[in-house]
This record gives structure tokens, sequence and C-alpha cells, in this order.
């Protein structure tokens, strides 16, 4: 769906961008000595940098620290035992303490302040530090779902653009099943499938059907690259197939790949949204931006801003992710055309 | 023509043998033992019982039996009953949730295209002036929320803030009339039309940037026609096609969503009930609205094709 649904953006914004900047980047990816590789490397992310237009800019730095936030989280807890800066996500602030013998000073659904950045939420947690975990879940579900694409789905598709045959229908007969499938409905019918919902069962099962979508974007660029000059030129001096493959096909379908992930993490990141949402993510305490979007639901009457934050956060991810998506696969369009 | 269709009807065919079979045995791996479920823990304690109703329910059988029965009684429209709510028929629960569900992705389809396609005409038409440039941005926005929050903050704004409609709930036609209806209806559909809106248009906008260049379009403008007839009758038209398709490849998005609106909203359809049997592990209504979900998204694709090809006559000739 979300391959389709983003192929008329890609060429409208090929038509509109092609002339802008082929030029400087052709040059620039052909020039990589071995001797200062990692120097140019960072000058090279450096230059990147630098050649965003802004609204990109500001998203990447979004994306840096939404993840920067996840794993201090994520250390906070599992390495530091809460020694870290940050407060207890599942710490109730008006409850009783037994060393201190007293209660807390937190209220529920308080509005910002000094002490709870965020506010709190119906039993008066910190929202800001639930906010800050959830990121984690995001990052995990976002990235294993994109290894699994990247990997599974990326070379799937590669292999099938290049050998084409029956090794092609098969596996696109069964990727063309997958999709024939609405996929949320698809995803809750194999998530109910599993009684203990973790975080790593939620993750493989978006994963696992990242995969189709993945393969549909690598075959299409494999097609196209497996006519190139260079790879009839490979065929000619007696190359083996596996060796242009790899050396060849893929590394000139990645970057297009890569470019698509980010876009498809943002969908994924909403599907995991949707399915916290429904409570049928991973199981709580845990919070994620879909859980307490539903928890703090109930209180809207009380104070929006409860349901404002995780939906900010939700949607500033999926909104950065999208523009610096699109702004790599233009990139890689562009230089793919000038291969 | 004929030929095509043959081979169109095939394929149809066996992409829905596919599906319901992935469809049956994804749901015969669900962990717990049907019978269990339905004789009680007092049952279960009854051994010669308990494999009784294994036998009767055909537990015992290879996959492929199991699967072959169920298509049987299937197709002749019984997709056997709730264990959890006995005597529930699925069938059942599927005809009375349909028209709710349905009537939500058409109203849906319906908001987004009246959403989409003025504001797609004002983008092409201005191509790159501000008007293009803030309807862009506004539709980036829109495609990056998702349609949970937009449904949370439409009741926010329209049922706490202005007290206009009521914030859940479902009042069915036959009962209380349609405009009761379309006051449960129209936020939901709101909730699921806006991300479709925001695809549709950017679809119509890159699609008539390009229709616009054509030689046509400069002929009709060279006539001293206006730039409204031009956009109306000879520049939207081509984009018709793509819209088509593309409410049919979203269809299946759309469906997902009305599970999740319709749990926001307390709307009694096919999402909602879905929800409802996950959470109490009732396998065969799963089973049920699973199959019958994805059969609707295949069906409904296999028309698009099939309409596309009636009205594009290169397609029909390949």
């Amino acid at each position: 769906m979300t391959i389709q649904a983003n192929e008329p953006n890609i060429s409208s914004k090929l038509a509109e961008g092609t002339a802008e900047k082929p030029a400087t980047i052709a040059p620039d990816a052909a020039r990589v000595d071995p001797e200062d590789a990692p120097v140019g490397r960072l000058r090279r992310i450096g230059r990147t940098f630098g050649s965003m237009p802004i609204l990109v800019k500001l998203s990447s730095f979004w994306l840096f620290l939404v993840v920067f936030g996840a794993i201090y989280a994520k250390l906070d807890v599992s390495v530091f035992d809460g020694a870290l800066p940050l407060q207890d996500p599942n710490v109730q602030t008006n409850g009783f303490n037994p060393d201190t013998l007293e209660f807390g000073t937190g209220e529920p659904i308080e509005g910002s302040s000094w002490d709870h950045w965020l506010g709190t939420d119906a039993i008066a947690r910190d929202t800001f530090a639930r906010i800050v975990h959830g990121a984690w879940v995001s990052l995990v579900v976002a990235s294993i779902a994109a290894a699994f694409g990247v990997i599974v789905g990326g070379f799937l598709g590669s292999l099938v653009g290049f050998v084409r045959g029956r090794t092609e229908t098969i596996i696109m007969s069964m990727v063309d099943v997958i999709l024939a499938f609405p996929a949320l409905v698809l995803l809750l019918a194999l998530v109910s499938i599993f009684e203990v919902r973790s975080l790593l069962v939620i993750s493989l099962v978006i994963g696992f059907l990242s995969i189709p979508a993945y393969s549909r974007v690598a075959r299409a660029n494999s097609l196209a690259v497996s006519q190139r000059e260079f790879v009839a030129a490979a065929r000619a001096i007696g190359t083996k197939p596996r060796t242009i493959l790899f050396k060849e096909v893929i590394p000139n379908v990645l970057p297009t790949v890569l470019a698509y992930a980010m876009v498809a993490a943002a969908f994924v990141i909403v599907v995991e949204g949707s399915l916290s949402f429904l409570g049928l993510s991973v199981q709580l305490p845990q919070s994620t931006w879909g859980n307490m979007i539903n928890q703090a639901r109930r209180d809207i009457k009380l104070n929006v801003s409860q349901v404002l934050w995780p939906s900010l956060a939700l949607t500033i991810t999926v909104l950065s992710l999208n523009q610096v998506g699109d702004w790599f696969q233009q990139r890689s369009a562009v230089r793919s055309s000038a291969l | 023509m004929a030929r095509l269709m043959l081979v169109r009807v095939a394929r149809l065919v066996a992409t829905l043998l596919v599906v319901t079979f992935l469809s049956f045995i994804m749901t015969s791996l669900l962990p717990g033992d049907p019978a269990v479920a339905i004789l009680g823990q007092d049952g279960v304690q009854n051994e010669e019982l308990l494999r009784q109703v294994q036998d009767d329910l055909g537990l015992n059988d290879p996959i492929i039996v199991r699967y072959v029965n169920w298509l049987g009684s299937a197709l002749s429209g019984d997709l056997g009953e709730s264990y959890i709510n006995s005597g529930q028929e699925v069938s059942d629960v599927i005809a009375d949730r349909v028209p709710v569900t349905a009537q939500l992705a058409v109203m849906a389809i319906v908001i987004a295209l009246i959403l989409a396609i003025p504001v797609g005409i004002l983008g092409a038409y201005k191509q790159g002036r501000w008007q293009d440039k803030a309807s862009s941005a506004g539709v980036q926005v829109a495609l990056s929320v998702p349609n949970f929050i937009t449904g949370i903050f439409l009741i926010w704004f329209l049922s706490v803030k202005l007290d206009l409609l009521p914030a859940s709930n479902w009042n069915r036609i036959s009962n209380k009339g349609i405009w009761a209806n379309l006051q449960t209806a129209i936020m939901p559909a709101m909730a699921l039309g806006l991300t479709q809106a925001a695809i549709f248009s950017r679809l119509v906008r890159s699609d008539m940037v390009a229709t616009l260049k054509e030689n046509y379009v400069l002929a009709a403008r060279a006539k001293g026609l206006g730039d409204g007839y031009i956009l109306a009758r000879h520049a939207l038209r081509p984009s018709s096609l793509s819209l088509a398709t593309i409410i049919g490849i979203n269809f299946g998005a759309l469906l997902g969503g009305t599970v999740v609106i319709e749990t926001l909203f307390a709307i009694p359809g096919l999402g909602f009930r879905l929800i409802n049997a996950i959470s109490q592990r009732d396998i065969m209504v799963i089973q049920g609205i699973t199959v019958f979900l994805a059969v609707v998204y295949v069906v409904i694709n296999f028309l698009v094709d099939l309409f596309y090809s009636v009205l594009d006559p290169r397609i029909r000739r390949n």
C-alpha cells in the first residue's frame, strides 16, 4: 500500500527536482580515496547535512532527539538502574513512599510545571518520562521492521529482478498474496495468535509483514539496474552471476531501498501506534505513544494536553521520517539517473 | 477481451483460494483448544466427551480436509458458530455489521474526494506559487497524522468544546432516521477520510501538472475556453482513471482504518467486533471477519482493474 501511494509523489518530485543538484552529487560519489575514507566519509555526512533544505534539517534533528531519548531511557532503566536524571515512568507521584512515610506531592492530570514538564497522567505518572520511554518502543519496532525489510525484502527483490524466470514468478506471487490482505487486518489476526505480546514478538510480526513492500521496491530497481551497460559488461567478461548480483546489482539497488526504509518506518510507527491504541501491542505498564493516547483520551474533558503531547510526539516523528525519506528518495533517484 | 477476462477471473479465484486458506490455517494456529472453550473447565474432566466434541468439530482431521469442509460450508454462507457467545452465527454477525462499516468507508471516500479534488486542482493550477506550497504543506501534515489522532481531536473540538455532535455511539438509519445517523457518522468518516484526501490530492496534483502540458489543453486554451472549463472538462477527466486505481489500492488501508476508528467511536461495525473477538479469543469470529475483509479487498481490486480496462481501451488490447 505504502509504495503505490508514494509512487505518484516520487515521479512528481522527480519531475520538479531532477534539475536541482545532479552535478554536485555525482562527482562526490565517485571520489572516494581509500586512504582518507574515514575523514572523507565524515565530511561527506557533513556535506549531506549541509545540502538539506531547512525543513529536512529540522526533521533530522528531531529524529536524532528521538533516537537519543529512546536509548537514554533504555540505558537509564537497564544499566544505570534509574540513576540518570529522568523520572521513573511508572511511579505514581502521589503515591505513598515507604521510606519517608509520606505521600508524594504530585497530582493526577496536572498541567505543565517545573517538576513535571509535560504534566502528569490519570494516575499521576510523569508524562515527559513516559513519552521518552515510549520512544524506545517506536525505535525498536521501526528498526527491526526496517532491518527485516532491507535485508530479506531488499535481497529477494534484487535477486528476482536480476535472475527473472520462474524464481521471480514464484517469489512475486507469494509477495502478492501477502499484499492481498488488508495490512492492519492481517496484522491483527497474526498478533492475536500470540498470547505473550513482547516487544520482540510485535517487532518480528511487523517486520515479517514489511518484507513484501520492500521486495516490490527492490525488484523494480533491480530490473532497471540489470539492464545497465555495466551489468552487461560484467556478464560479457564472464563474471559469475552471484558476483554480479552482490557487486553490481545490490549496491546500486540499496540506496533506493534505504530511502524507502525511512518512509516505511513512518508507516510502521503509525501501525504500532494503532496497535498500542487498540491495546494489542506491548504489555502495560510499558508506555508507548499509542497507549498513552488511548489512556489520556478518557479524560479529554478535564485536560486535552495529556492527549496532545504523545500525539505530537507521534505525528512529528512520522512527519520527520516522511520528510527525510522523501528527500533521500529524490537524491537516490537523481543519483541513479546520473549513473 | 473474453480471453483476458478469463485469465483475470482465473487469477482472482486462485488468489481467493490462497487468501482463504491462509486465513484458515492462521486461526487454527491459535493456542487453546476450541473443544475446551466449549465445554468449560468442568467438561474437560470427561475425556470421552472431550474427544467426541473434538470429533464433531472435525479437529482431528488433517488440515486440508478441514479447509475443504470449511470452504464448502463458507460458500453456502455458513461460517460456523461463535464458540464464546454460543448459538451466534458468524455469518449473522457479519451481515449485521457490514452496512455500518460499508457506510463509513463510502462516506470516508466521498469526503476525501470532496476535499482532495479542489486542493489538487489548485496546486496544479498555481504550480510553484504560494497556493501550491501551502496546499503541499497541508497535504504533508495530513499524511503524517494517524487517523485515531485526527478522530480524538475532532471529538475534542466538535463534541467537547462546541458540543455539536455526539462523541461516540452509532444511530442506525432504520431506528433513528438518516439525520441522527449522519450526526454519528460524520466525525468518524472525516477522521478516516483525511489521510485518503491527502493521498488523492497529491495524485490529482501530479496528474494534472502533466495533463496541463498536453497539446489538447493548449488547443482548448487557444480556442478561448475559460480556465475553469478547461480544468474541469479537459484536465480533470484523465485523472479519474488514476483516482479509481488509488481508491482500490487504498481500500485495504481504509478497512484497517475502520478497525481503529470504530473502536475509538464505539461504532458497532465489523472492525470493532473483530477487536472484541480478539480480546475474547473468539476464534470463529476472528476467522470469519478476517476472511470476509480479505475477500472484499481482493474483489474490490479486481473490480477496479476491470473498470480500468473498460474505461481505457489501450489496456484492453494488451
